[in-house]
């Protein structure tokens, strides 16, 4: 019996390999499933085609429908023409909700003028006690005001968990209708699965206790987009 | 979990004087029902999505060896390793043996019923790991000793002061009143368990066969915590979760939370694959994903296959009059209400949850709204069929019906007997014209009242028929 790379049955025996090739004898069993009947071709077919199902028809401004889906999820916006208004526009944000001015952010963000605008940031991965997130976005999702973020060296999921605020900076080309289209942009630009794909609709919220709805179970209490209007434009 | 699914007509009687959970369950109904119709309302062409989702459901079923295969080779390329599990004390035997590996003391988790299925917990302490729940229903009935009621919602049998009590017993801190404040302690009180996690344990809604990811929805966050902060990940789950592709994916969580919880989208939809990358500052250094036979290969093949189409929303237990009454806890075991009715008997033995494929009006409130088109009544029907053939059924009602056979095949005497019967019971029915108590129908009246034949003193179909068609003719 062949023994799974790095898996434990050879500190234990062999017990593993049999579960395996027992569950997938029984499957083809009772599946009646014959050696050569084209069910790996077929699988194979489906799979590269990629065939997306019926779905809503999402059509129109992009924009405006995301908008009007991140409100409905508790997500607030704030819509900026250029990038390099956003360290004002959070600050803003901060003060008005009376905030700490201190925030950790992604690697893209960190020559921002965020000093003049009175936000000591730093360019680091959040940790437990951060408060506040700043951080780019893949993409986003017009169906349901959703924002996709991918792990990686200089985007760590963390600094969108952890701190109590997470405010993301999105740009309007970013928006796309549906999950399909993200599937499809993460396909054609990055090729490779991250460690982590994470789809973020407003803050963290639990509703166990009574069934009343209350924000900042885990996550953060507050989700702020701010949203860039000028195209591709990177800092 | 403990089964005790042959209790559930005891269990019945209980709840249904709960007033607590009565008032938990009517809010239920409100909040889940109701959501689920508006956001299935949104959607124009919800019909053909419907349809979709439950095709590509079949379709992998059709094809499970090759799509398992597709998806442990993907992920085994990725840096994950696959373990197959015939069994819960093998799932409890790998995970303990992992935690065993990394000199793991303490475990968060993130809500997975397939380790209810397997009673994880109990394995993981009996060998001293601390084990952390994390869902925060889930950490309320870790701290209370009880079992969740709920696929979706865990606690909803409990009410708030209930919490605030048990918090301010088991916290040490001054007692809270209102919800925020107790969700901020219990955040508070997690965060600091899930920064010292060794081990994170999930489920998953699904995997992908296609990139060899797992996928986990929470609200809270917790699953995104889980899968993120401790060095290592295992994550737990049923053979039949596998999807295709992203694009598959998406069909289905398109349906998931809109019937589970009534949102168009749950808040954190996490995709995890592979352990960390070259230059990644978090994530888990290693990662393991356990694939639990436990009786699914059972269905396969078989008239119940349609089960294993399940995607765990809930919806059909919400829409259920008798989940609706007495709630979950009743029913035994970790899948409650309807699609509980047909998994518990499959999984642990139809002798043993007797009851259960019998806890049902077959009203099909739970076939409509069942998202991937699950025909539950019907199953149910044909687990019942099978309790008759191995002579499962109580041994009065086999009789009852062996009697009745033998007196509807002899006309004369079939309707002196229905007659005289039917007199005595227009009798007996009480100024309500309700019989409370039956005669060697104790069982069935003990959870339910007869109507008494009104009318005429009692007449039987056959003489009411009789007379009209006198009167017309
Ligand atoms: S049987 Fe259908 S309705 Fe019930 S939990 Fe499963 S998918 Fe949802």
């Amino acid at each position: 019996m062949r023994c799974r790379p790095g898996s434990i049955c050879r500190r234990s025996g062999s017990s593993r390999v049999s579960a395996r090739e027992a569950i997938l004898g029984r499957i083809r069993t009772s599946l009646r499933r014959a050696d050569g009947d084209g069910a790996a071709e077929r699988v194979r077919a489906h799979i590269d085609a990629h065939a997306v199902s019926p779905r809503p028809h999402i059509t129109g401004d992009l924009i405006a429908q995301f908008r009007d889906n991140a409100v409905r999820l508790l997500s607030t916006i704030a819509e900026v023409p250029h990038v390099r208004d956003v360290p004002a526009t959070a600050a803003a944000y901060l003060r008005a909700y009376n905030l700490p001015m201190r925030a950790v952010c992604w690697k893209a963000l960190r020559l921002l003028d965020w000093v003049n605008n009175g936000i000591l940031m730093e360019e680091r991965p959040a940790r437990a006690t951060d408060m506040v997130g700043v951080t780019e976005v893949f993409c986003a999702i017009a169906e349901t005001g959703t924002l996709m973020t991918l792990s990686g060296e200089h985007t760590p999921p963390v600094s969108s968990l952890l701190p109590e605020t997470h405010i993301a900076v999105l740009r309007t080309s970013q928006i796309v209708p549906s999950m399909e289209e993200a599937w499809q942009r993460l396909r054609y630009t990055v090729g490779e699965m991250p460690r982590a794909v994470n789809f973020i609709s407003g803050p963290s919220r639990t509703a166990d206790i009574e069934q009343t709805l209350t924000l900042g179970a885990h996550g953060p209490y507050r989700v702020h987009i701010i949203l860039v209007s000028e195209g591709d434009s990177r800092v | 979990m403990q089964l005790t699914s042959h209790q559930f007509k005891t269990r019945s009687r209980e709840k249904l004087a709960d007033v607590n959970l009565q008032g938990a369950l009517k809010k239920l109904q409100g909040n889940f029902v109701k959501g689920r119709s508006d956001r299935v309302a949104e959607l124009e062409n919800f019909p053909a999505i419907r349809d979709a989702a439950a095709d590509i459901r079949a379709r992998t079923l059709a094809n499970l060896d090759v799509y398992l295969e597709e998806f442990e080779r993907n992920a085994t390329a990725r840096g994950a390793t696959v373990h197959w599990a015939e069994n819960a004390a093998e799932v409890n035997r790998i995970v303990c043996e992992l935690a065993a590996k990394y000199a793991v003391k303490k475990a968060v988790k993130s809500k997975s019923m397939v380790s209810e299925e397997c009673a994880l917990n109990d394995a993981l302490e009996a060998v001293g790991v601390e084990v952390v729940e994390t869902d925060l229903g889930e950490y309320i009935l870790q701290l209370a000793k009880e079992p969740p009621s709920h696929i979706v919602a865990p606690v909803v049998h409990k009410i708030k002061d209930e919490v605030s009590d048990l918090f301010a017993a088991k916290h040490g801190l001054p007692r809270k009143t209102g919800i925020p404040e107790l969700c901020k302690e219990a955040r508070d009180m997690l965060r600091g368990h899930f920064v010292s996690a060794d081990m994170g344990i999930s489920g998953a809604n699904f995997i992908v066969a296609e990139t060899g990811s797992t996928m986990i929805v929470t609200n809270e966050g917790n699953g995104r915590m889980v899968t993120t902060l401790p060095r290592v990940h295992v994550a737990i789950t049923g053979i039949e979760k596998v999807v295709p592709t992203l694009e598959d994916l998406s069909t289905l969580i398109r349906l998931l939370p809109r019937h589970a919880t009534g949102q168009t989208i749950s808040n954190y939809v996490s995709v995890t694959t592979g352990p960390q990358r070259d230059g990644d500052t978090d994530g888990p250094q290693h990662f393991h994903i356990i694939l639990l036979d436990g009786g699914r290969t059972k269905l396969l093949g078989g008239d119940m296959q349609d089960m294993l189409r399940c995607i765990r929303c809930g919806a059909c237990m919400n829409h259920c009059p008798v989940y609706q009454s007495v709630g979950g806890h009743a029913y035994g075991w970790v899948y409650p209400g309807p699609m509980g009715s047909i998994l518990t008997p499959m999984y642990v033995g139809l002798e043993n949850a007797r009851d259960l494929p019998n806890a049902s009006t077959l009203c099909n409130q739970c076939g409509v709204v069942c998202p991937v088109k699950i025909p539950l009544p019907d199953l149910m029907r044909k687990l019942r069929e099978r309790q008759f053939e191995q002579g499962l059924k109580p041994r009065r009602e086999t009789w009852g019906l062996a009697a009745w056979r033998w007196a509807a095949q002899r006309p004369r005497i079939y309707a002196t007997l229905t007659k005289t019967a039917a007199r005595v019971l227009a009798a007996m029915g009480s100024s309500d014209r309700l019989i409370h108590k039956l005669p060697f129908g104790g069982g069935w009246t003990s959870g339910r009242d007869m109507p008494a034949p009104t009318g005429l003193r009692g007449k039987t179909f056959r003489e009411l028929y009789q007379a009209r068609r006198t009167v017309k003719s």
